[in-house]
């Protein structure tokens, strides 16, 4: 089963819905509640990243009997440093952002500590996918 | 602790139509949303000077049912709304965040071990 949702850069303060939208279907799904909550807590990450650093972006949740795949690709600056920006409290965050609570450097670290699998790809100019993968046996 | 306790205690009003029964485990103080969702535990009271959408869907990812606002902070239609929605109570206090953290844990709320493993 595959569910896709687009993040609209146009509207930050929409940020979070899909996420909240994927972790009811979950719900409805009968995933466990802790795989339910890390996926909901790294997705919204993603969610929150692709519109304080990117302009949107789309987000595919592949659900298998085995795993759910959740990747996320935007349209951004991409990352010069992937060392550092994994790194817990490094933040090139706007004022705006910091202003709603984010940008102190946690987004890819607590996705990277809530998934079982993380892959970054990104490019500078074009923009970054991440695939996370969550186990679900 | 009941959500009633936290409003007698914090001396706090409710700006959502929900049961004042509900009962939580454990409490968190945070403005930062990115480290509520590293940390926090669900079944919590969420202290927050945050009062905004993204705290309320904060909340509405780690299954946090209660939020206080600290210092008089007025949610906007769209937040209170946003929480009904999501079965989120939200109150207010005047108190600031290190006295109404204070309170509560005098009053027996503790807050939930952390892991710091990234």
């Amino acid at each position: 089963m595959t569910f896709n949702y687009v993040v609209d850069p146009e509207a930050p303060e929409r940020a979070g819905r899909a996420s909240t939208r994927f972790k009811g279907v979950l719900k409805e799904l009968g995933v466990s509640p802790k795989v339910i909550r890390a996926i909901s807590i790294a997705m919204y990450e993603g969610e929150i990243n692709m519109v304080i650093h990117a302009k949107g972006g789309t987000i595919r949740c592949d659900v298998d009997p085995d795993k759910i795949t959740v990747v996320m690709a935007d349209v951004g600056p991409g990352i010069p440093d992937i060392e550092q920006a994994m790194k817990a409290g490094w933040s090139t965050a706007s004022p705006e952002a910091r202003e709603l609570g984010f940008g102190a450097g946690m987004g890819l670290p607590n996705m990277k500590k809530w998934s079982d699998k993380l892959l970054v790809e990104t490019e500078l100019g074009v923009g970054t996918t991440l695939t996370m993968e969550f186990n679900l046996t | 602790m009941k959500v009633s306790e936290i409003m007698q205690i914090l001396e706090a009003r409710m700006f959502t139509q929900q049961e004042e029964d509900l009962e939580i485990d454990s409490g968190c103080g945070c403005d930062l949303m990115s480290d509520v969702l590293a940390f926090n535990h669900n079944n919590n009271v969420l202290l927050t000077g945050a009062v905004n959408l993204q705290a309320i869907r904060t909340c509405e990812i780690v299954d946090t049912h209660v939020v206080v606002f600290v210092r008089d902070k007025e949610p906007s239609e769209e937040v209170v709304e946003l929480a009904e929605d999501a079965g989120i109570v939200l109150l207010g206090t005047h108190y600031s965040m290190f006295e109404a953290c204070g309170r509560l844990y005098l009053a027996g709320l503790r807050g939930e071990e952390i892991n710091n493993d990234f």
